[in-house]
């Protein structure tokens, strides 16, 4: 019993080492664009406790950027909403992705799904190898990252004595290496080819504020297509 | 101070309640005792290559052509990021050579 326990609790570590080393980008990106996050609310006065509150209850990225913004100026809770829905309506997306995925993921389902950032959607969206422990791992690794950011930001924000202007490309690093990746090993490049087009020719049109749920849409039209040919082909 | 305390906190909670409801949708939609249909199974499959292409893009959305600054340290970072992966295939080799390359162009461009 005792030598059984040693084993499990040894390949737990094991785990957990695993997924932190899988998360140091994310580490990396989300510090710092918390910190980030972090002066921005002190420069419009709002303190550390509602720094934490974003980081631990909204727990999305560019949103609480926007967010900062619209609260400093007063906005209407409509408008909030509203904006909220454009600016995240990506997460429906990650949700369809993960639904097989996350199928047998009990206890940890809700929070899982709650954590379903776009960074922790990118670690876990193409991975088999994870189990249920993982992607709690690395989504709990990830908030812990974002919410200390966020905090941090708001303690030494203004004190930080380099400059790390730019340090937030890093995400866009991970997502263009996450990008490159699935590029390699896919055998079907048209979905990526699809996302990158559809959003690129959405973004032209209908401009950078509010071209994302256009692109969603466009895309989900366009994997509809092939689809279609081939039935018709059948 | 017209920011009061209660306003914070509400818009807080309604851009929190409306996340959440984004992140849970699509499961309480096709929870366990409902089939997924033939075409969402289909969208799981092949959306995180789409999504992925989609990120980048939103992730370069600021990007202006209308001077040198605005445009060479994201196009040159994500360039080198695209080589490093191709070359080491290492996630955390691309993403420090990229980042690097943006900070050290945005400072001297």
């Amino acid at each position: 019993m005792m030598n059984f326990f040693a084993v499990f609790l040894g390949d737990g570590m094991e785990k957990l080492r695993n997924n932190f080393i899988k998360t140091l980008p994310v580490m990396a990106g989300y510090i710092v664009l918390g910190i980030g996050f972090g002066i921005l609310m002190a420069d419009s006065g709002m303190g550390l406790v509602w720094s934490f509150l974003m980081g631990a209850l909204i727990y999305a990225g560019s949103m609480q950027f926007v967010a900062v913004g619209l609260i400093s100026s007063c906005s209407s809770f409509l408008t909030i909403a509203v904006t909220t829905l454009m600016v995240n309506a990506r997460h429906l997306f990650y949700g369809i992705s993960m639904i097989e995925k996350y199928r047998d993921t009990k206890p940890y389902k809700p929070y899982l799904i709650f954590a379903l950032t776009d960074e922790t959607y990118s670690l876990c969206c193409d991975d088999n190898t994870m189990d249920k422990v993982d992607y709690f791992e690395v989504s709990l690794f990830d908030q812990i990252y974002w919410v200390s950011g966020c905090v941090l930001g708001s303690l030494i924000g203004n004190i930080i004595p380099f400059d790390l202007t730019g340090i937030d490309f890093a995400l866009t690093a991970l997502f263009v290496s996450i990008f490159v990746n699935q590029w390699i090993h896919a055998k079907d490049h048209i979905p990526a080819v699809y996302g990158v087009m559809v959003s690129l020719l959405c973004l032209v049109f209908f401009g950078k504020d509010s071209f994302l749920i256009p692109s969603m849409i466009g895309i989900i039209i366009a994997l509809a297509l092939p689809r279609k040919m081939k039935k018709e082909g059948e | 101070m017209s920011m009061s305390n209660l306003y914070i906190f509400f818009s807080i909670l309604i851009i929190a309640l409306v996340t959440v409801g984004l992140r849970f949708l699509p499961f309480l939609v096709f929870n366990n005792r409902v089939k997924v249909p033939a075409f969402i199974e289909y969208l799981g499959k092949v959306l995180p290559f789409s999504v992925m292409g989609m990120l980048v893009v939103y992730c370069l959305k600021d990007i202006k052509f209308d001077s040198m600054e605005n445009f060479i340290p994201s196009l040159l970072g994500v360039a080198t990021t695209v080589l490093v992966h191709l070359w080491k295939e290492n996630t955390i080799y691309s993403i420090i050579s990229g980042t690097l390359v943006y900070m050290i162009l945005i400072r001297i461009i």
